[in-house]
């Protein structure tokens, strides 16, 4: 049987590896998503940060008092919308 | 990590557990010195050293940046075997774009002084740039300089492979700890009081990049530095196509594809909050994706997934602020390293811990030292990033 458990799915992260990083004493939420890259892939966080934060409480790491910083977009947008949105002023100094 | 009790006392503190404290650390641990210290505030990489592109040149217009970097490259080289982990580091080349013929001229100017310290950069054309970068508009680059020996690592190992070494070396690492105060007795400084508690220290290296002038300021010592906030973001990955780090100092652009795939870049933007802060903007990811898109027509369709936020430590010269501080001869600074302190950390750290123990490189210390802005002996450095 395979115990691959996987908590972070934008990033592979599997809860094997949640709990090394946890016993490597990541054991706060920040270091753990700098550890195992969890919650910097397509959703952000949305689908496992609260996975993570409760596995870190019952494993007897710090219980985080917010979420991971969210990082901007909410939603992924395209680098030509994003251009679309410059300001005519903001010369492009050679 | 933290859970340990404070020792009473260290020969040497260093303030802050970013790339440059962990590496003076290490090799201080290394030449064997005892009874090192590391204190941040916060957790690893929480820092710039957590923040940053992971960019590592050799291309700099002056002779102390390139002889150094050309070190420092060659440490990041044997990084992985010797410390262990995988810091992806991946000899990709830096390229440079001019889109003005001054610009070109600087980067010249710049290519030979390189040439002359062993370096292979070389000066492309337009069609010499298509050729290694095709997806590159080049219709208004007037020329580039390419060094095929730069390249980028990952960040986040890179610190922690510094932290677990210094620890295996006998150093202690004490996170979620911040320096409140520094404790004097007439100009020296003879502990440091945390939020956990007091340690006695026999001299203090501050590594506290943009915080450096907040913490000196504690003893009554105004650096000339300031935090400036820098922006950078990542898009969704796509399959490897971009071989080079690319650069523009005109407007600060630079991206790279990393090794996941994702486009990280950023760009110069003067119009940012004072002091020091770590928000985001929309500002910044317009005038970015206006001028990639500019640059490279055919990622407006790729999507930008994170971005985030860190802070430089600008000096008024671009140039570091270190050694010892005259009014308070026990405290060492280690700032001011703009927005290239990662890629100078392995070097850095080595001839840090030589100079200290040894006395080593004095010529350097002294044309760093803090004391230059007195004096009036201010650098140069034009090939500054962001
Ligand atoms: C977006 C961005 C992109 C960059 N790109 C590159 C690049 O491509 N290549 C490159 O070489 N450089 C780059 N840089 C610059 C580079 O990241 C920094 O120069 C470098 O990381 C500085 O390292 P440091 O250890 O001096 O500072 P930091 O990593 O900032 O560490 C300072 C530490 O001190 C701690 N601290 C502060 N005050 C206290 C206190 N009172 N008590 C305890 N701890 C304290 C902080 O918590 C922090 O962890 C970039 C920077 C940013 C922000």
């Amino acid at each position: 049987m395979s115990n691959k458990v996987l908590i972070c799915r934008c990033e592979d992260v599997l809860l094997d590896e949640l709990e090394e990083a946890i016993a490597k004493g990541h054991d706060d939420l920040e270091s753990v998503k700098r550890y195992t890259g969890f919650g910097t892939g397509w959703c952000q966080g949305k689908q496992c940060t609260a996975l993570v934060a409760r596995l870190l409480v019952s494993r007897g790491g710090v219980a985080p008092a917010l979420p991971i910083t969210p990082r901007p977009p909410f939603h992924p947008i395209p680098l030509a919308d994003l251009a679309g949105l410059c300001p005519d002023d903001a010369e492009e100094p050679a | 990590m933290s859970a340990r009790p404070l020792p009473e006392d260290a020969r040497t503190v260093v303030v802050g557990a970013g790339i440059m404290g962990l590496s003076i650390a290490y090799n201080l641990a290394r030449f064997g010195a005892e009874r090192v210290l590391v204190l941040d505030g916060g957790y690893l990489c929480g820092g710039a050293s957590g923040r940053n592109g992971g960019g590592v040149r050799a291309q700099w217009s002056s002779e102390t940046n390139i002889r150094l970097m050309r070190r420092s490259i060659a440490l990041c080289d044997e990084f992985a075997t010797k410390m262990r982990i995988n810091v992806w580091f991946r000899r990709s080349g830096y390229l440079f774009l001019a889109r003005s013929d001054e610009r070109a001229r600087q980067l010249e100017a710049s290519c030979a002084l390189q040439n002359e310290h062993g370096l292979s950069t070389r000066i492309l054309d337009p069609t010499g740039i298509k050729k290694l970068v095709p997806q590159l508009d080049v219709s208004r680059v007037v020329a580039a300089s390419h060094n095929p020996d730069d390249g980028v690592v990952f960040p986040w190992p890179f610190v922690w492979g510094y932290a677990r070494e210094a620890q295996r070396l006998g150093v202690e690492l004490h996170t979620h700890t911040r320096v409140l105060d520094l404790e004097t007795e007439g100009e020296r400084i003879t502990g440091v009081v945390t939020d956990r508690g007091r340690v006695r220290a026999e001299r203090v290296i501050c590594a506290a990049g943009a915080w450096s002038p907040e913490l000196t300021r504690k003893v009554g010592v105004e650096l000339p530095s300031r935090p400036h906030r820098h922006e950078i973001c990542s898009t969704e990955p796509l399959k490897p196509f971009l071989e080079p780090f690319v650069g523009d100092l005109g407007t600060g652009l630079y991206f790279s594809q990393s090794m996941r795939g994702e486009i990280v870049g950023g760009i110069s933007n003067e119009h940012v909050p004072e002091g020091l802060d770590q928000a985001s903007s929309l500002r910044f990811l317009a005038l970015y994706a206006r001028s990639l898109t500019r640059a490279m027509p055919i990622l407006g369709g790729v999507r930008v997934l994170r971005q985030w936020s860190g802070c430089y430590d600008l000096t008024p010269d671009g140039n570091p602020l270190v050694g010892p501080v005259d009014e308070v001869p026990n405290l060492y600074l280690a700032s001011g390293f703009m927005g290239h302190g990662f890629m100078m950390a392995p070097i850095m750290g080595e001839l840090y811990a030589r100079h200290l123990l040894f006395g080593e490189e004095p010529e350097l210390f002294e044309r760093w030292n803090l004391r230059r802005y007195a004096q009036g002996n201010l650098l140069s450095e034009t090939m500054i990033l962001g």
